[in-house]
């Protein structure tokens, strides 16, 4: 099933499933995770851990339009490949 | 074994939910998702989870969900699952899909026991999880069965006088064929449970220690170390209830087997806010060997332990 906010055009009387049902979540950061592909070895502890399912498994890259910054990528990743970076005023 | 590589990539708990940041409910449904697979139907019953799921006429959950009422997840579940063995029998299913309640602690402990209870003892067939944050969170973090003893809540200013209740103990006494505790920090383990919970037939009753942030009082970044913590520290005991057996599972057998040492109640209660008025407070040592002492009632209550008298 396609998960764009595009797909909701129309009433039904179910909910559909999308991807940013509280907007681009995203905007919520105030510091952003930043990884060094250098850095990291593939372990997945940052996928795994992701509350916000912003981390996709095979490119282990991160979302930012969702991605909350909750912080817990940095904390759980065992080489320090991702960094907590303050965010722009936006 | 399974390994991290062996967990499905595919997300049916999706991106950009109105949960807080580092919430552990987001973190265990999507876990919990790839365990289970999408021929799964959710019941959440009225909780964090009743919002974070998304609101109408959308959703942040890809499977068929329902929405109920706070004392009703076993009654639910009992109807839905009613409802799939007529469609069985007249042969319009290809395969039964499992049945999931997703509850809190106020949902579990207080004020759905009689109806989980009551589906328990019919032996109903599904899975119920019960999320436990150790308060009412939804509603602004009251006091539930679930509080340890000492920790501040809107209604315990000054730190909660009574021990929580051992909820998983009252499920395994209804003999019901899988019982599990389960951490955030550990999800392997929790994942492995999850497929175990699927596989048998009958009543699973799985719960899981689930750090807020906001309620808890710590900031969101360290909620797997929350969680870690208070495996580590015998506050949390990681265990299962199978054929009438107990066993206990992972970081915490290590600790039982002494293969680890047991870290201090005092490392877990000083990393959150909210026992931050009890520990300041002349009662604070009291409450820390209070805490202690119930984790060795605990560990030795799970090993069999048969109370003396006289
Ligand atoms: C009968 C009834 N009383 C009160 C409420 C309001 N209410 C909704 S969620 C909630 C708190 C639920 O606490 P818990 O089950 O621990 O889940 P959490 O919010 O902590 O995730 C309350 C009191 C309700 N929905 N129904
Ligand atoms: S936790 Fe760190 S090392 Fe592991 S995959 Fe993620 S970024 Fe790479
Ligand atoms: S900061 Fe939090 S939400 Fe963002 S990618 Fe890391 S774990 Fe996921
Ligand atoms: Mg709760």
């Amino acid at each position: 099933m396609s998960h764009d906010e595009d797909s909701v055009g129309y009433m039904t009387s179910v909910s559909r499933p999308v991807k940013g049902c509280a907007g681009n979540t995203g905007e919520w950061r105030i510091f952003r995770p930043v990884k060094d592909d250098e850095k990291c070895n593939n372990c997945l502890l940052c996928w795994v851990f992701c509350p916000e399912a912003s981390i996709t498994k095979d490119t282990l890259e991160i979302d930012y339009q969702y991605c909350k910054g909750c912080g817990i990528c940095e904390v759980e990743c065992p080489t320090g490949a991702i960094v907590m970076v303050k965010e722009e005023k936006r | 074994m399974v390994s991290f590589k062996d967990l499905p990539e595919e997300e049916l708990f999706l991106a950009g939910s109105t949960a807080c940041q580092g919430c552990p409910s987001s973190l265990a449904l999507r876990i919990a998702f790839k365990a289970l697979g999408s021929n799964t139907i959710l019941i959440v019953v009225a909780s964090c989870t009743s919002v974070l799921q998304g609101s109408y006429p959308l959703s942040a959950i890809d499977l068929p969900l329902m929405n109920v009422a706070f004392a009703t997840g076993g009654a639910s579940a009992s109807g839905v699952v009613a409802g799939i063995k007529a469609l069985a029998k007249r042969g319009e299913l290809e395969e039964e899909p499992t049945v999931l309640v997703w509850a809190g602690d106020g949902g579990t402990y207080d004020i759905g026991i009689q109806s989980l209870s009551g589906a328990a003892e019919r032996g109903t067939d599904f899975i119920y999880v019960c999320y436990n944050n150790e308060m009412y969170s939804n509603t602004g973090t009251q006091r539930s069965g679930a509080t340890p003893l000492g920790a501040w809540t809107t209604t315990t200013p000054g730190g909660k006088a009574q021990h929580r209740k051992d909820i998983a103990q009252i499920m395994i006494a209804h003999r019901i064929p899988y019982v599990a505790t389960v951490s955030l920090a550990y999800p392997l383990d929790f994942y492995q449970k999850m497929q175990k919970a699927k596989s048998i037939k009958g009543t699973k009753y799985i719960e899981m220690l689930a750090p807020c942030p906001p309620g808890w009082k710590f900031p969101s970044s360290q909620m797997i170390e929350v969680s870690r913590m208070a495996v580590q520290s015998g506050m949390w005991l990681l265990y299962e209830h199978e054929d009438g057996e107990t066993r206990f599972t992972g970081a915490t057998k290590r600790m039982i087997e002494g293969k680890v040492k047991k870290k201090p109640v005092k490392d877990y209660l000083e990393i959150q806010g909210r026992f931050r008025q009890i520990l300041a407070s002349p009662e604070g040592q009291e409450a820390e060997d209070m805490l202690e002492s119930e984790v060795s009632e605990s560990i030795r209550r799970l090993q069999g332990w048969v109370p003396e008298y006289i």
